[in-house]
């Protein structure tokens, strides 16, 4: 592989009607497997002689493990092993720098649902009898709950990775001259937010198989073989090789059907590596499925997050500096925390253009489940609370909120204050588009007058009785891939094999892990373009670590980017073959080619054809198999130089827009959002419907967070692991939502697109916030936004001067200087910053340029 | 100790001895292999594990087998007939009804019966029919465009379904 070598040629953004495949809407290749419930997923898999496992969990949120007596459970007939800590006695995490969970808690447990042992029987009724023959004696410790707890009592350590008391990780960084932007700022506000957890309840609950095949004449034992429900088979395989002490090409992990993810099934999990090792030990298959509860106490959520602001702006809503402290709630184990907490921080400045940036967070560990990536991963807090922030400015300086936004929106192509490369951007398309589609202006010039007129939408600011209305928006950015492998290197991020065979058959293997979001089907399409082939004949292999080249996983959007432009590059060789052969058969100079419809054929006389089958076959003759490959990783220098620029670098940003009308009943209040607007820049719809399928999935979700999904604690428990009583939204509850696709490809996706999948979530959330404001004109500085706050708010506000509204969140003390060296960065110190000029706000990658960084194979 | 019953799927009729207290939505996929019915809650809260009952959608994972042992059944792998799909199954792929999945069979089950009782649903009743099936991928928009379009099809053909 060499990284000079340049990225597959940019695709000619031309006319989408060039394109055969690409841009169409049509069914995903698993569709009808999945309509017919032919598809497998984990818990489906079901092997000769495979028995079951499950896990036995701490009743206790903080406490040492004294002694644990498993013999009671082991004689238990049916039962085939039984595992405690020392079997499993080696670390593991998601991320190289925080290896800090073991599969079976060994000292201590550190919140109710930490695995304590794992046992194997015939059957799941066995389990539920030895799960009750485990004995473990505990030493009760106290359970620090919450952000503030966790601070105030340092003394009592909950995890050794803490580096001060119970702070995991703290990060301080201040981009640009912050205080002189304050300085020159004609306005500065402060305010702060809080932002209550919640869980990503896919519809599947995690599941495994694990099946372990012993050979005597292998030094190693034998191979073993992971179905799993996960996003991330690649770190996986990793860990899983790790705890077990098993050379990596020793295991085998298979990500079938996935019912759902959004980064729950990112991390390796304690059943996965409990059913790998207890199938080692009794050399049967075991299968283990979590139940609804354990999902919850898997969780890897959404972190709570507790934030303060300050920023500063001209007269006009310019903005000149802005400052910017989180506070995660981490809970008891790192998983991809550390990575949250910048990402708490990183993207603020991809959105707006800001010339001064201070960025301070610090990530506490409590005695809950393990918090980590959910859709949208460590940016969804920050956008709800800047946009709710510079609504609450927009009001202050009396700019109309989109304005205030239009006046300091991101150029395309600029290198940020810190150091992040921003390529195409069309988010100023997708403000007018939400603006122009909702309403807008006819809906507050109905409120500015205060009217019962029903506006163009049907629906006035004032209701019925206590019903009151409102409109608010929000923007948003998001990566199309983290610019950075977990464990740096410069191997590729994402990799794709094709194979053709003289039938005429063409089998696609990627790692790519479709998790519902449809990253099969775009390999399929994308080939197909290529090819000039129908998707639906092409055979797919994917999520395989032994089967496929890998992809790193699907999170951090990256798939569709990455994978998609693996797979350009994959297929042009293949093709180079055939147009070679096929300009000899045709009598035609190989560049006047084209590949459409099943056939080859001369562009400027389409009438002979070289079918597609005979191609091969002519090729396979002169070049002999037809096996190619193809390989991704982002360019390199699109971010700064300092420790923790690894984390905000994408090859791309997509960007989103939304428009909540919600309606407000002051009486009870219930919040009621009637219909979301979402714009969102994809740069090119592989599949429009796929496309809007995920702005439609990621504006229920926002919408969901915004009024009701919520981690709820007491006295240490989970109080509510059920979808019961975990409020998500059913088809009575989610509104209306109208997709808006904006499509100016991107120089670098392939074809153009970028990603769908997480970037329009956030908008929805802030955006519902402003809106209800708008409506009862008090602030909820708070999600979720539940009638208990919101009748609350409206309380306070009516016995008190609207000015003096005391703060909702409770300011949280810190000593100050913040507890972690100061890194101060200019973009002016980046070469390309300086090659370029002084780097804000410029042009500081051709596009050309740019696009020849891509590594490739 | 196990008990031996009849219970009649699909049109097909399974003697099986099944432990009394497992529910349908264990013996349909642990005894019958009829893995198409899945499983998100086991409480009856989700939806996932819809089948029929006599033509009524009912949740699996609340019913012992013993007590439907007189009906006929129907899960995802009975709708179908000789590889025909039900309108509804033929919309839900074209339209992206189905994301991951995992909903979708019980969420087909229950759209069936919808179209069956009205064949012109409007949105409310849509709402109303499929409050009890959890989707965490779609927002459930293409859900509801997908049974528009099959009541469309239905219609076309003549409500032959």
């Amino acid at each position: 592989m060499s990284k000079q070598q340049p990225l597959s040629e940019p695709v000619a953004p031309a006319s989408h009607s060039a394109y055969k495949v690409i841009g169409t809407p049509r069914p995903k290749v698993d569709a009808y497997a999945k309509v017919t419930g032919r598809a497998l997923y984990a818990d489906d898999i079901m092997l000769p002689r495979m028995v079951y496992g499950r896990l036995l969990r701490s009743p206790h949120a903080h406490a040492r493990i004294l002694h644990i007596d498993t013999s009671d459970a082991l004689a238990l007939p049916g039962v085939l092993a039984v595992l405690t800590g020392a079997d499993l006695p080696r670390k593991y995490g998601i991320l190289p720098s925080s290896q800090d969970e073991y599969a079976l808690a060994i000292d201590k447990v550190r919140y109710v649902g930490d695995p304590v042992a794992a046992i194997a029987a015939l059957d799941p009724d066995i389990l539920d009898e030895a799960l009750k023959l485990v004995h473990v004696e505990y030493e009760i410790l106290p359970a620090l709950m919450s952000i503030d707890e966790a601070l105030a009592h340092p003394e009592n350590k909950i995890n050794d990775e803490a580096r001060i008391g119970n702070i995991h990780k703290a990060v301080s960084y201040e981009f640009g001259e912050v205080e002189a932007g304050f300085a020159a700022a004609d306005y500065v506000r402060e305010d702060w937010f809080y932002y209550e957890g919640n869980n990503h309840a896919p519809m599947e609950e995690h599941a495994c198989v694990a099946s372990w095949e012993p050979n005597p004449t292998d030094p190693v034992g034998g191979k073993l073989t992971l179905w799993s429900s996960t996003q991330t088979p690649h770190y996986v395989h990793r860990e899983v090789s790790k705890v077990l002490n098993l050379p990596r090409s020793h295991v085998r992990v298979i990500a079938p059907n996935v019912g759902g993810g959004f980064g729950g099934k990112s991390d390796p999990f304690s059943h996965e590596i409990c059913a790998c090792e207890l199938s080692r030990r009794i050399a049967r298959p075991v299968k283990i499925t979590c139940t609804r509860e354990e999902v919850f106490l898997n969780h890897r959520g959404r972190h709570p997050v507790k934030m303060w602001i300050k920023t500063g702006v001209k007269q006009d809503g310019t903005l000149t500096a802005m400052h910017f402290r989180s506070f995660l709630d981490g809970g008891a184990y790192g998983s991809y925390g550390i990575a949250t907490t910048y990402y708490t921080g990183a993207l603020q400045t991809i959105t707006y253009t800001l010339p001064a940036y201070k960025f301070e967070g610090m990530r506490l560990f409590t005695n809950k489940p393990p918090c980590g990536p959910k859709r949208g991963h460590g940016t969804t807090q920050p956008r709800y609370a800047v946009e709710a922030h510079l609504d609450k400015i927009a009001c202050d300086l009396g700019i109309d909120p989109v304005e205030l936004r239009r006046r300091n929106l991101i150029e395309p192509y600029t290198r940020t204050v810190n150091g992040l490369r921003v390529t195409s951007c069309a988010l100023g398309e997708c403000l007018d588009a939400v603006v122009e589609r909702s309403g807008w202006h006819n809906f507050h010039a109905a409120s500015l007058n205060d009217t019962n007129a029903i506006n163009g939408n049907g629906a006035g600011k004032m209701g019925d009785g206590a019903i009151r209305r409102g409109m608010g928006i929000a923007a948003s950015a998001y990566i199309c891939g983290a610019g950075k492998p977990i464990y740096w290197n410069d191997l590729p991020h994402s990799a794709v094999q094709i194979r053709l065979d003289r039938g005429g058959g063409v089998t696609v293997y990627c790692g790519a892990t479709d998790i519902g979001q449809g990253s099969t089907s775009i390999l399929a399409y994308i080939v197909a373009e290529e090819l000039g082939i129908q998707p639906e004949s092409i055979h797919l292999e994917t999520a395989d670590t032994t089967l496929t080249p890998v992809d790193l996983g699907s999170y951090s959007s990256r798939v569709t980017f990455m994978a998609g432009n693996a797979a350009i590059a994959a297929a042009r060789r293949l093709k180079d073959q055939l147009f070679e052969v096929a300009a000899g058969h045709l009598r035609v100079p190989a560049e006047r080619l084209q590949a459409a419809g099943g056939v080859i054929y001369d562009e400027s006389d389409p009438g002979p054809t070289l079918p597609f089958a005979q191609a091969i076959e002519l090729a396979e003759a002169r070049f002999g198999a037809l096996v190619s490959s193809g390989s991704y990783a982002p360019p390199q220098d699109i971010h700064g130089d300092y420790k923790g620029a690894g984390v905000g670098p994408s090859p791309a940003y997509s960007y989103s827009t939304c428009v909540a009308r919600v309606a407000v009943d002051v009486e009870t209040g219930e919040v009621v959002v009637e219909k979301l607007w979402m714009a969102h820049d994809v740069g090119q719809s592989i599949n429009p419907l796929l496309v809007a399928g995920q702005v439609e999935g990621g504006a229920y979700m926002g919408y969901g967070e915004a009024v009701m999904e919520q981690q709820v604690f007491r006295k240490g428990r989970h109080k509510i692991p059920s979808l019961l009583d975990y409020k998500l939204p059913t088809t009575l509850d989610t509104p209306e939502i109208e997709t808006i696709l904006i499509e100016i490809p991107d120089r670098e996706g392939p074809f153009g697109g970028k990603e769908a999948g997480q970037g329009p979530l956030n908008p929805a959330i802030p955006a519902i916030a402003n809106a209800v404001y708008d409506a009862i004109g008090v602030r909820i500085d708070e999600v979720p936004i539940t009638p208990d706050k919101v009748l609350r708010a409206l309380k306070a506000a009516s016995t008190t001067a609207r000015t003096a509204v005391r703060p909702q969140i409770p300011p949280t003390e810190v000593s100050t200087p913040w507890p972690t060296r100061l890194i101060k960065w200019q973009p002016a110190s980046l070469d390309s910053v300086q090659r370029n000029g002084n780097g804000h706000n410029q042009s500081v990658e051709t596009p050309s340029s740019a696009t020849g960084r891509g590594g490739l194979s | 100790m196990r008990e031996l019953i009849t219970l009649r799927v699909n049109g097909e009729s399974h003697e099986i001895a099944i432990l009394p207290h497992h529910t349908l939505l264990e013996v349909l996929r642990e005894d019958l292999g009829l893995i198409g019915t899945k499983h998100g809650c086991e409480l009856g809260e989700c939806g996932a594990c819809t089948v029929l009952i006599d033509g009524q959608p009912v949740l699996s994972c609340l019913t012992l087998p013993v007590e439907v042992q007189e009906s006929e059944i129907t899960t995802i792998e009975g709708v179908e007939a000789n590889g025909k799909l039900h309108p509804l199954q033929e919309t839900f792929a074209e339209l992206g009804a189905a994301q991951c999945g995992y909903c979708t069979p019980g969420i087909l089950l229950s759209g069936i019966v919808l179209l069956r009782d009205h064949p012109q649903p409007t949105r409310a009743q849509m709402q109303e029919a499929l409050a009890g099936n959890l989707c965490r991928c779609t927002g459930y928009t293409k859900i509801y465009e997908a049974v528009e379009a099959a009541a469309q099809r239905m219609a076309r053909s003549g409500g032959a379904q």
